[in-house]
């Protein structure tokens, strides 16, 4: 049974998130113009971006048979989510063989009920965490500050965003949006509050920074006996997870505690280890532009004599069945976080991860988020507009998933949804009295007149500013005045032979 | 009902429209990839992570296990058991080191007051740079070759395959039969900040490779 480290100034165990995180999530345009003023994260995320872009070109080019390998990807995934109810059923079989036990959980709330519950049957008040982004998802670490456990962050640019008092900005890059100057300054101003200090007269150079965190939590790493972790495949057929990185503070939380519990989302499941070949090629490429990343480990439930002894698996739907139930919406489940949908997205690179509202920012997030959550709030209604729709995230996604089409896709569903709930509102008035005037051949040509008579007697060359709704328009370009002939007009003084 | 009846319902009832039968994936899984020397890249791949790679002959590799030791001025090294006899000998007579033998009591602490460690691993993938363990006889339990800071691996080039699909073939069986794997692409390293690869945070910070030719 350990003691409960310390609290801090906030009376917390760990940094507290930042204030505007636990709010509701602005919608997309105000939150981008926010992005867009904060000109350090420009600079950083424009250099940051076009590194990684330039790494993975390079290695993408290297493979000749690059697109079939992204066809075996989308296909392998395909079959998988059409009998996932099967492969869940062998993969819990699998694991519950292999000596793991095996939890379900149908949502965030529940899911965080079961890690709490098994925190506490370890006695342990504290508990390190390989990176993962459904823990991020379903909000574990505030849940277990809340229940008295304090999660540390293992990962550079993780701890780097729970130290700074942040919330993640890329999905492989959490702390993408920092630069070493700002992240010198988290580490002196933070470290020292919650375990071994920040040496003395440390440089912003990423070798010392790297070094700082190495010192920061070897200490964590040794003394850990609950880790946590997420994985980034479960293989059916054996009950093996996955996890890939870099740094190896995913093998210390693999290996080195007693207990280790390990939150899976559903669509993570493949069938054989055959088909790791498959995505062990696709992804250290697309993410991180790598051949590979330093570290991959595969674990099949307890070993004996070697790691945790005590293994968990939380199965985690949390609204992935919402995009299954959705023929179209169900390809974004092909996804295996690797990112580089937001390093070329032009979107992304100029108002930065936090406008999206959700740990899934980008094109993936624009249309991850609303499949998850549904189209009710604010921030998931403007997320599938965050687009240019220009469509260079379809072609980087190592699994084929057309981003650009289920983004329209998305738009049609927040479309729809709001036809449903405002059925009186001003834009359908316009378009039905639109249509009926464009119905009818005289009654088009009796708008066009009064519409040039204005031409004629106002003497403006723009629309400018306009009252709402119109505002909605108008404050973003300016409408040209309406000319002083119609078309039709025109077509009958200088076309029209029967005239 | 129970949250497994819960999700497996709502999975079942998701995927109702999802006619049967399944098309083909058009993939051939296990093919080797044509180079033209499959060591020779394995080679100059792992040297691109920044890691030390020599090759010699069988008989000259408990020389150069010393070698490579005393050139990252490890003090105290783990050897995990079933290490080949004649090389725990040649350490132990190099006298400079102190040799510890792992019996699976040492803890975390005791691993990382050690300097370094030599493992034997079971297959090298050319086109990736990448060494991979399945933790066997004179591989070690995981956290041997994870907590001390320099890693001296063996690679005998027989075990090089040309890439992934081939490695995993050749993996499947210890993965079927419940043993981890750890890959290992290079020493510890992190691209978090600003994207630029630094060498070198929780994993070992210097990794050392000798190809050892049949």
């Amino acid at each position: 049974m350990s003691t409960q480290p310390p609290r801090d100034r906030d009376g917390r165990l760990t940094p507290s998130p930042p204030e505007w995180s636990t709010r509701p999530a602005l919608p997309f345009p105000e939150a981008a113009r926010k992005g867009l003023e904060n000109e350090v994260q420009r600079a950083n995320l424009r250099h940051a971006t076009g590194t990684i872009r330039t790494k993975r070109a390079n290695v993408v080019a290297e493979v000749p048979h690059w697109e079939q390998l992204r066809s075996a990807g989308e296909a392998i995934k395909n079959r998988t989510l059409r009998h996932l109810d099967q492969h869940l059923e062998t993969l819990e079989a699998s694991l519950t063989r292999a000596g793991a036990t095996v939890h379900w959980a149908a949502d965030a709330a529940e899911a965080n009920r079961i890690i709490v519950d098994l925190v506490r049957a370890t006695g342990e008040h504290e508990v390190t965490k390989v990176k993962s982004m459904v823990t991020q998802e379903i909000g574990m670490n505030e849940a277990l500050e809340e229940a008295g456990i304090a999660a540390w962050e293992t990962d550079l640019a993780e701890l780097i965003v729970q130290l700074g008092h942040d919330f993640p900005s890329h999905i492989l890059v959490p702390a993408i949006h920092r630069n070493r100057g700002e992240i010198r300054e988290i580490f002196r101003e933070e470290m020292g509050t919650y375990g071994t200090p920040a040496p003395e007269g440390l440089s912003e150079e990423p070798v010392d920074l790297a070094g700082a965190a190495r010192t920061h939590l070897r200490n964590k790493f040794l003394r850990t006996k609950v880790a946590i972790s997420g994985a980034n495949f479960a293989v059916a057929e054996t009950g093996t997870l996955v996890v890939v990185e870099s740094e190896g503070n995913g093998r210390m939380n693999l290996t080195l505690p007693e207990t280790l519990i390990s939150v899976v989302g559903i669509e993570k499941v493949l069938p054989t280890v055959e088909d790791l070949e498959v995505f062990l090629q696709l992804l250290p490429r697309s993410s991180t532009g790598e051949r590979m990343n330093p570290y991959t480990s595969l674990w099949t439930g307890p070993h004996e004599g070697d790691g945790p002894q005590d293994v968990h698996v939380v199965l985690l739907d949390n609204g992935r069945t919402n995009a299954l139930a959705d023929p179209k919406g169900r390809e974004a489940l092909r996804c295996i976080r690797c990112s580089a949908c937001l390093n070329i997205c032009p979107v992304y690179e100029r108002v930065g991860g936090h406008a999206y509202g959700s740990v899934y920012p980008g094109p993936i997030g624009a249309i991850l988020n609303p499949q998850l959550r549904g189209v009710g709030s604010a921030i998931d209604k403007s997320l599938p507009f965050a687009s240019t729709l220009c469509g260079a995230c379809t072609d980087v996604c190592p699994v084929k998933i057309p981003i650009a089409d289920l983004l329209v896709h998305e738009r049609h569903r927040v479309v729809e949804e709001k036809k449903r709930h405002q059925a009186n509102q001003f834009e359908p008035a316009m378009m039905r009295a639109a249509s009926w005037v464009m119905a009818d051949h005289h009654r088009l040509e009796a708008a066009g007149r009064a519409s040039s008579l204005a031409g004629k007697l106002l003497p403006i060359r723009t629309i400018g500013p306009l009252p709402p709704p119109l505002s909605r328009w108008t404050q973003n370009r300016d409408v040209p005045m309406v000319p002083e002939q119609t078309f039709r007009q025109w077509w009958k003084e200088n076309r029209d032979e029967r005239a | 009902m129970s949250a497994r009846d819960v999700v497996l319902g709502r999975v079942r009832a998701a995927i109702a429209d999802v006619p049967e039968p399944d098309g083909p994936v058009d993939w051939t899984y296990g093919r080797a990839t044509g180079m033209p020397d499959v060591v020779g890249r394995f080679v100059e791949r792992v040297e691109d992570y920044r890691a030390t790679v020599v090759r010699c002959a069988s008989g000259d590799l408990p020389s150069e296990v010393v070698r490579a030791l005393g050139s990252t001025g490890a003090r105290r090294v783990v050897l995990p058991t079933g290490t080949d006899e004649r090389l725990h000998r040649a350490i132990r007579e190099a006298g400079e080191l102190s040799v510890v033998v792992d019996d699976g009591s040492l803890t975390a602490a005791d691993l990382d007051a050690i300097d370094a460690v030599v493992t034997t691993s079971v297959v090298g993938i050319a086109e990736t740079g990448t060494i991979v363990l399945d933790h066997g006889p004179g591989q070690g339990r995981r956290a041997l070759s994870l907590v001390p800071d320099r890693h001296v691996c063996l690679v005998r080039a027989g075990d090089v395959v040309s890439d992934v699909p081939e490695a995993v073939a050749a993996l499947a069986p210890a993965v079927r039969a419940g043993s981890p794997l750890t890959w290992i692409s290079g020493p510890s390293a992190t691209s978090d900040i600003e994207l630029s690869r630094v060498e070198g945070v929780h994993g070992p910070r210097t990794l050392w490779v000798v190809v050892v030719d049949d």
